[in-house]
């Protein structure tokens, strides 16, 4: 294992002291042994990021911190004084916070009731609100937290959301704040002003600690970091001093290219064209907006833009899950007739594979066995059985192949999908679509909730049926992800393809700008502007 | 933190509904307690009435058919995540289909009339619970409202029909005329004596057939397979290309049909003619018999198995204890569906947390599943 740093491993106390002092803490789960001995020292006033893949034992550790589980062994130092942390209670009193990935707010309540929530003053509620609101005031104004404290949970953005939470925790007082994979649900302008918002607390003398598995966070906004795998702390690094490829091997333990290692593209005929496609969500807005593309055999495209900026639509309207109010979609030159509500099975049928965006609310059933999900789609065709029976041995047989070809662990057929981690479940889906040999595939955040070896693996396969001659669609939200995977890189904004990008000679800012819908260099639905040369 | 397990297989399909049936004689014991009975006594009495002589196992058997049927009309629904709390309303209009069918053929033979009139029994009941299937479908309107108040239409309708329609001019009760007996079910102590004067007649082997049909048709076909996708997942079944409207509707119609075997039991087989009201509350029935059998075609035979037998031996009981009345059966059959079917989780996770107790692997599995997905 790799030996600890020496200018943490023997650091003597700094001068504002240590918020945080965990020693030798161990705990098990019966065989599992979920943290080894770790040490974790978090200085005062401090942003102290902790990594590790899935597993890792995070937020094993940070339950205990806040009272969660109790540890088997070892000893919790908070502000130099040893305490038995017992319930997340007393965690609070301790001046510890934590701001959970997944909100604990009362949807339909205002933002100033769901901080008072749990913190009043008496049994009526009205002076713990008049006390509360300006306790707010003064936090809002320290901390540079805008949020209307009239407002409705249910009607802000989910960024908002999240700093209500934030003040949550400063409202009960938190010296010490917890926050757990907090980006995971941010657009990358909300991801900045939380990040803004972390820097103001550690300028106020706040300590944050930062769960993430996201490396470029990491190096962003951190002081220092700590990086665990398989229940041991493996090092504890400052920040300036290292690399994301250090950190990247410390985490899974061997060498792992985060660049995508890939050759020149090889386009043939078009097989995808989408033609001035317009989608409507759910609600009735139209959120493709007059789109037309098309994907040549043997290329990527990538379609970059802010979440919610119709790309999720244009993907579901694509891949036959949801109506187009007008518009085009030629697969092999020929349209695609997409109506109704089995339009994906037509899609199919035609030879258009789909990964969709969220694999846990559409690509898989979870409650269903591994070898159930490796012929979701596929339920009807003739392998699975000759008319109306289901050939359950053929069935198991291709989610066995799926799980040999895409080392999917465990290799266990029968086991639910929910209790497969988010990188093996993605290899599910993506074993499943891309066997069947596809001429094109649509796919949609391939990477969201995968750890890093797992990431490697996709981008692998990705490029590997692109060299096979398909033509592959791409849509993520994460911009590098995008820019080393796609040959061409389309811009979404507001439902509208704002333009055009080489990826080798685009820079992230002019990406950036149209991704906000600035763009003046380029005409807008982005048409023919590869032939006009990259962009200068 | 709440990290817990799913029961073993075992545990959730045994030990859970006996523990629940074990809280449900409990407290029937102490009902009957109260109004000064011998509790075991009275187990005594309702267990030998349901099974202990050929005349009252017959009737327990009567009355499992009909339980079998309406609790697969509720089990082939909910694994398609539709509630069909019609059972009740697509039974009672189905008879509309049987009599008329075995009125008209009822000179011919029962190999003839009774195959024709499961037919008709299954298009007219599977009918009604199309129409609120397409209502879901096309206009969603929830099943569940919408299949309840299709009781109440099939309620009135019935009462027209038999008043107005099928009575025949020289009766006085509201009532069919009587079917012929060679259109009529051949009832099982024709061939076995052991029946004494029961009712049980070949319906059940019908029953034992849709068991075994229910069975393949969720587990071993196509069909199946999107109706359990639709059901777990709507999302997914649109992303799988199933048209999520066409399964509602087919499933609906496919949970009606088999409701509506309960006329060819009551219809065909018993009363020998329609009668007002002849489904008697079997429909709602199938709902607590589909929960306690976890909606599994065993499950549903064995838990109609016991409804029968509660139904019968409750009859009995009043026969052979004055003291307990008409009501108190109702009130432990009552409890028995509370407790097995409204109640069925009650134990649920003190049963799971005493699981992950005995044994730490299930336990460390549990935690590691759940740090997984909380880290994803």
């Amino acid at each position: 294992m790799n030996p600890q740093r020496p200018e943490t491993a023997a650091a003597s106390a700094p001068a504002n002291g240590w918020a945080i002092e965990l020693e030798k803490i161990n705990k098990r789960f019966g065989a599992v042994h979920a943290n080894k001995d770790i040490d974790l020292k978090v200085q005062r006033g401090t942003i102290h990021g902790i990594v590790g893949e899935n597993g890792a034992g995070k937020s094993t550790l940070m339950s205990i911190l806040y009272g969660f589980y109790t540890a088997d062994s070892g000893t919790i130092r908070v502000n130099g004084t040893q305490h038995a942390i017992t319930d997340s209670r007393h965690a609070l009193a301790l001046g510890i916070g934590m701001v959970h990935q997944h909100f604990m707010l009362v949807d339909n309540f205002s933002v100033l009731e769901n901080i008072v929530l749990g913190a009043e003053d008496s049994g009526f509620i009205k002076p713990s609100l008049d006390r509360a609101r300006k306790e707010l005031d003064r936090l809002e104004a320290e901390y540079d937290l805008e949020v209307d404290p009239d407002a409705i949970i249910e009607d802000i953005s989910v960024g908002q959301q999240q700093r209500v939470e934030i003040l949550k925790a400063l409202y009960r007082g938190a010296e010490t704040l917890i926050l757990d994979e907090p980006t995971g649900v941010l657009t990358p302008k909300e991801a900045d002003d939380l990040f803004r918002v972390l820097r103001t607390l550690r300028e106020q003398g706040k300590t944050v600690i930062l769960i993430t598995h996201k490396l470029r966070e990491i190096m962003a906004i951190t002081d220092s970091v700590s990086v665990m795998r398989q229940g041991e702390m493996v090092a504890t690094l400052e920040t300036a001093a290292t690399s994301p490829e250090e950190i990247a091997e410390l985490m899974v333990g061997r060498r792992v290219l985060l660049q995508v290692d890939k050759g020149p593209a090889n386009p043939g005929k078009t097989l995808l064209e989408v033609q001035n496609l317009v989608v409507a969500d759910d609600m009735g807005v139209t959120r493709v907006k007059d789109v037309s593309f098309s994907v040549r055999a043997g290329e990527i495209i990538g379609i970059a833009g802010v979440s919610g900026n119709g790309q999720s639509e244009l993907l579901e309207s694509i891949s036959g899950m949801r109506d187009q109010q007008a518009g085009n979609v030629l697969l092999n030159g020929q349209p695609l007739s997409l109506e109704g509500d089995d339009g994906a099975a037509r899609a199919r049928a035609a030879g258009l594979a789909h990964v969709p965006e969220d694999r846990q609310r559409m690509g898989l059933v979870t409650t269903f066995s591994e070898w159930e999900n490796a012929i979701l789609g596929y339920q009807d065709s003739p392998e699975y059985g000759a008319g109306a029976l289901l050939d359950i041995g053929a069935a198991k047989q291709a989610a066995a192949n799926h799980i040999k070809l895409f080392d999917v662990r465990p290799a266990n057929i029968g086991l639910k999908t929910s209790l497969f981690s988010g990188g093996n479940q993605q290899k599910i889906v993506l074993a499943r679509e891309m066997e069947r040999d596809p001429d094109v595939l649509v796919i949609g955040q391939p990477t969201r909730g995968v750890d890093i070896g797992a990431i490697e693996f996709i981008h692998k396969e990705i490029i590997k049926m692109r060299d096979e001659g398909k033509a592959i669609l791409l849509v993520s939200v994460e911009l590098d992800e995008i820019r080393s995977l796609a040959d061409r890189i389309l811009v979404m904004f507001d439902g509208v393809i704002v333009g055009e990008a080489d990826p080798a000679t685009a820079t992230e800012g002019e990406l950036g700008l149209m991704m906000a819908g600035i763009n003046n260099k380029t005409a807008p639905r982005g048409l023919g502007i590869a032939e006009q040369g990259p962009l200068p | 933190m709440s990290a817990r397990r799913p029961l073993p297989r075992w545990a959730d399909v045994a030990l859970l509904p006996a523990i629940n049936l074990a809280l449900a004689f409990l407290v029937s014991g102490l009902v009957v307690l109260l109004v000064g009975e011998n509790p075991f006594h009275a187990i005594q009495v309702i267990i030998y009435g349901a099974f202990g002589y050929g005349d009252g196992f017959g009737y327990t058997l009567y009355y499992t058919t009909n339980f079998v049927f309406t609790g697969l009309a509720v089990a082939v629904a909910a694994h398609a995540g539709l509630f069909n709390i019609g059972g009740d309303g697509q039974a009672y209009v189905a008879g509309l289909g049987a009599v008329v069918v075995a009125l008209a053929l009822d000179q011919t033979h029962w190999l003839i009339a009774m195959p024709a009139a499961v037919i008709a029994a299954a298009a007219v009941g599977g009918f009604w619970a199309f129409i609120p299937g397409w209502l879901q479908a096309k206009r969603g309107s929830h099943v569940v409202i919408t299949t309840i108040m299709f009781n109440f239409i099939a309620a009135a309708l019935m009462v027209y029909m038999v008043n107005r329609v099928l009575k025949p001019a020289s009766t006085m009760a509201p009532e069919s005329a009587t079917i012929d007996v060679a259109g009529r079910v051949p009832q099982l102590r024709q061939f076995f004596s052991f029946f004494g004067y029961s009712p049980v007649n070949l319906s059940i082997v019908i029953a034992v057939l849709a068991l075994i049909g229910v069975y393949i048709l969720i587990w071993h076909t196509k069909f199946g397979y999107a109706m359990r996708v639709l059901g777990a997942n709507p999302t997914a079944s649109r992303y799988a290309g199933i048209s999520n409207s066409r399964m509602i509707m087919i499933t609906m119609t496919i949970s009606g049909a088999l409701a509506g075997m309960v006329a060819i039991n009551e219809v065909m087989g018993v009363q020998n003619r329609l009668v007002l009201d002849f489904v008697a509350g079997a429909g709602f029935v199938g709902i607590a018999v589909a929960l306690m059998g976890r909606n599994h075609p065993i499950g549903i035979a064995l838990a109609a198995l016991l409804f029968g037998a509660l139904y019968q031996g409750g009859q009995e009981l009043q026969f052979v204890i004055p003291g307990i009345t008409r009501e108190m059966i109702v009130v432990i059959q009552a409890l028995v569906i509370l407790f097995t079917g409204a109640m069925e989780g009650l134990f649920r996770p003190s049963l799971e947390r005493a699981f992950m107790l005995l044994t730490p692997e299930q336990k460390a599995e549990a935690i590691a599943v759940s740090t997984a997905k909380s880290e994803s």
